[in-house]
């Protein structure tokens, strides 16, 4: 099962390897992970889309790495409501007869063109990565270049649902 | 006005000064009394600064020797062991005593040269980048990246390795740093870890829970490991079991935890532990594991660990809870703290006497036994003797192995920090230099330090650090020319194919003692070891004793691998 841990911890030399670092020690399989600063001085926040076989391995997940002295907190926020996106740059062939059809596809996807050379164009789409991965599906027969995805980033709504028990789902 | 005079009359009196300077300060603040450390290259500021110092330097002949010693020493003292090593070869060298402190929750602070800022990262002479590889064994680490953090990360450091689960902190020193002049007064530093805060009083409604289901039970447990021991808890515990009349149970770190003596012990549990413990485990219908982490040498098979136990987990690392064992009552606390507020439940103690009886009958039936009439030295009656001689009060150190185990089993422990392993890594090499340590933390201890004959030439040189503080460890190899443990394995589930397990060439070990101007002797016999015991035991100097054992003798009961507690091999004779 998908689990999203969203975590806030120190700025410190090297915590971003101790926390990697404490995932391949544990056997723990990392779909994406992502950094940023946050909207404390000094903490980042970090976001891990991890596959566990259970509850129980996701449980001893957030436990492993509460334990981190560097770690201020962890919330496993896969059953809350979310807001959770992804960033993805795709270059792909485009000659002039099939730049057109790629521009509808890219409208409804509310996705951008953001550069543009003589045999190629490169699009940038924000999204859930649901939506990035249907897009990718769809530009693939074009021919993709080169794709750079950032991996999951996220944290929960700031109202939660009272029934929790569906999936979440975001307004694009 | 007043602040600003005392500020710069102390700044004349003591600055500039030096990093290795605010080092040496900071661990004096620490009430540091030994070092095992090592110099080289990157540690010579340093070096240059203890030449003057009160702290007792401990000079080992090899590095690894050096941190086993203060893991010996932590064990034993309760304080943090401190082991200085240099940049590069010096610091790998302390990796295999880093991973075992880790494991076994040992308290450490580990300070570690490195080559100068400017060079770090270009593959210097002696560099090795020691963050990154310890990182996976050690509670927290540190590289100093300007002088004036140096109070401050030595003060968290001793904090992180001696509080909530105890374990071993790095902290990288760059010459540079070590040698550069700070004209920056000394700030008074608190310790500020909002990542770091150990739970240490338990949660009241847990504990009811607990209470609770004690009184509901019939047949309880309580299996006590080093936590106890880490948290100082003998006294709480003796008294909680007597209280609820629980029957104890320990693993093989926590043993001394609880007297063996005492009629409601059961034994040590586990792969070589005895059957009335593991049978206890099996049938239990409450299982309250006091600061164990469930490892698989003490559980065996997990599908049949417990089958109908309620269990409840008291430990200081919340992770440890659940990990292995799935637990219906998690108490996160010190042990100490939440035996105390069990004792003040004062539950009515519910009637066991079945379940004690039946406890008293598996261990009358099928106790540890030997061939007490064999004509070979038997390994568990020189353990036996060695109790009988040091009344069960010797602080007893084990390197790795078939001897580790016959002491486990045969050196019954009355009291609390008298036993000294590596339970979690089985580190060979760890015992011998390990004795040094408990010896320097109880200097009027009598320290066995027990080896078998291949742990003690993986660290034979510290023969010198004895010889040199005239420490008075008895070290009694049992000599079986083989590595017992692995030649076991080999005959059991490989055949007796004894590949590269007989060591069929070995020193005179009398005659390395000599070397060193340490007494040695050979034991064949009983009667030998009679003699000889009587004569050294409590002679006030450092002996070596060469026990030819038995050498196809074999640790038993024993759980196959994959096997359940209740699965349990060579119980009876």
């Amino acid at each position: 099962m998908k689990r999203i841990i969203c975590l806030t911890v120190m700025n410190r030399p090297g915590v971003l390897n101790r926390i990697t670092n404490l995932f391949s020690k544990r056997n723990f399989n990392i779909e994406s992970i992502s950094v940023g600063l946050s909207e404390h001085e000094g903490m980042s926040r970090i976001t891990c889309v991890v596959h566990v076989e259970d509850s129980g391995a996701s449980e001893q997940i957030t436990k492993q790495l509460n334990k981190q002295i560097d770690v201020i907190k962890v919330t496993d926020i896969t059953d809350q409501s979310i807001v959770a996106r992804e960033l993805a740059l795709i270059k792909v062939q485009a000659v002039p007869y099939t730049r057109n059809e790629i521009y509808s596809l890219i409208e409804p996807f509310r996705a951008s063109v953001i550069d543009v050379s003589k045999d190629s164009m490169t699009i940038q789409i924000t999204g859930e990565s649901d939506k990035v991965e249907a897009f990718i599906e769809l530009i693939k027969p074009y021919g993709i270049k080169e794709l750079a995805r950032t991996g999951t980033t996220a944290f929960p709504r700031g109202t939660q649902r009272t029934s929790q028990q569906s999936k979440s789902y975001s307004i694009v | 006005m007043l602040q600003e005079a005392a500020l710069t009359e102390t700044k004349t009196e003591t600055y500039p000064v030096t990093g290795a300077d605010l080092l040496l300060r900071a661990l004096e603040k620490e009430n540091v009394e030994v070092i095992f450390g090592y110099p080289g290259g990157a540690v010579l500021p340093l070096y240059d600064k203890l030449y003057h110092s009160k702290i007792l330097h401990v000079l080992p002949r090899h590095e690894q020797g050096g941190i086993h010693a203060a893991e010996g020493y932590a064990r034993i003292s309760g304080k943090p062991g401190v082991v200085i090593a240099t940049s590069g070869p010096g610091a790998t060298n302390i990796v295999t005593g880093l991973a075992d402190a880790m494991m076994d929750s040992l308290p450490l602070i580990v300070f570690t040269g490195q080559v100068a800022t400017g060079v770090i990262g270009s593959d210097a002479f002696q560099e090795a980048d020691i963050l990154g590889i310890t990182t996976p064994i050690t509670k927290y680490n540190y590289q100093v990246r300007s002088i004036e953090d140096i109070p401050r990360i030595v003060k968290e450091a001793f904090y992180i390795a001696s509080t909530g689960r105890p374990g071993p902190v790095l902290i990288d020193i760059p010459k540079d740093i070590a040698a550069g002049v700070s004209d920056q007064p000394e700030k008074e530093t608190e310790v500020n870890l909002p990542g770091y805060q150990p739970t240490l009083k338990p949660n009241y409604l847990q504990i009811r829970k607990l209470t609770e289901a004690v009184s509901r039970s019939k047949k309880p447990v309580i299996l006590a490991g080093a936590g106890v021991l880490h948290g100082r808890a003998s006294k709480e515990l003796k008294e909680y079991a007597e209280q609820q009349q629980i029957p104890v149970i320990h693993t093989l770190l926590g043993l001394g935890g609880f007297p063996a003596s005492h009629p409601l012990f059961i034994g040590m549990a586990g792969m070589h532990g005895c059957y009335a413990a593991n049978m206890g485990l099996t049938e239990c219908d409450l299982l309250i594991n006091i600061g164990a982490r469930f490892d698989d040498r003490l559980t065996g098979n997990l599908q049949h660990f417990a089958p109908h136990a309620t269990v409840a987990h008291i430990d200081i690392d919340p992770a440890e809870i659940g990990k292995n064992v799935p637990t219906s009552i998690p108490i996160v606390a010190d042990a100490k703290e939440a035996l105390e507020q069990l004792i003040l439940q004062d539950g009515k103690p519910p009637a066991h006497k079945e379940w004690m009886e039946t406890i008293l009958r598996w261990q009358e039936e099928y106790p540890y036994y030997y061939d007490k009439e064999s004509v070979q030295l038997k390994p568990q009656k020189v353990m036996e003797m060695l109790h009988s001689k040091t009344e069960g009060n010797a602080i007893v150190v084990t390197d790795v192995g078939q001897h580790q185990m016959w002491a486990a089993q045969y050196y019954r422990f009355n009291k609390a920090d008298r036993w000294v392993t590596s339970g979690g890594l089985g580190t060979m090499g760890f015992g011998f230099p390990a004795s040094i340590g408990a010896q320097l933390a109880d200097p009027e201890a009598c320290v066995l330090a027990i080896c078998g004959d291949g742990g003690f030439q993986m660290s034979t040189q510290e023969l010198a650090i004895i010889q040199e503080l005239n420490l008075p460890v008895k070290i009694i190899i049992f000599n079986n020319m083989a590595l017992g443990m692995v030649r076991q394995w080999q005959e059991i589930f490989y055949e007796s194919r004894f590949s590269h397990s007989k060591i069929p060439v070995q020193p005179s070990f009398v005659k390395l003692a000599e070397a060193y101007g340490i007494k040695g002797y050979v034991i064949q016999s009983e009667a030998e070891a009679e003699e000889v015991l009587d004569e050294v035991l409590h002679n006030g100097e450092p002996v070596l004793i060469d026990f030819r054992v038995d050498p196809d003798e074999n640790v038993y009961p024993m759980i196959a691998p994959g096997k359940g507690l209740h699965e349990m091999a060579g119980v009876k004779p």
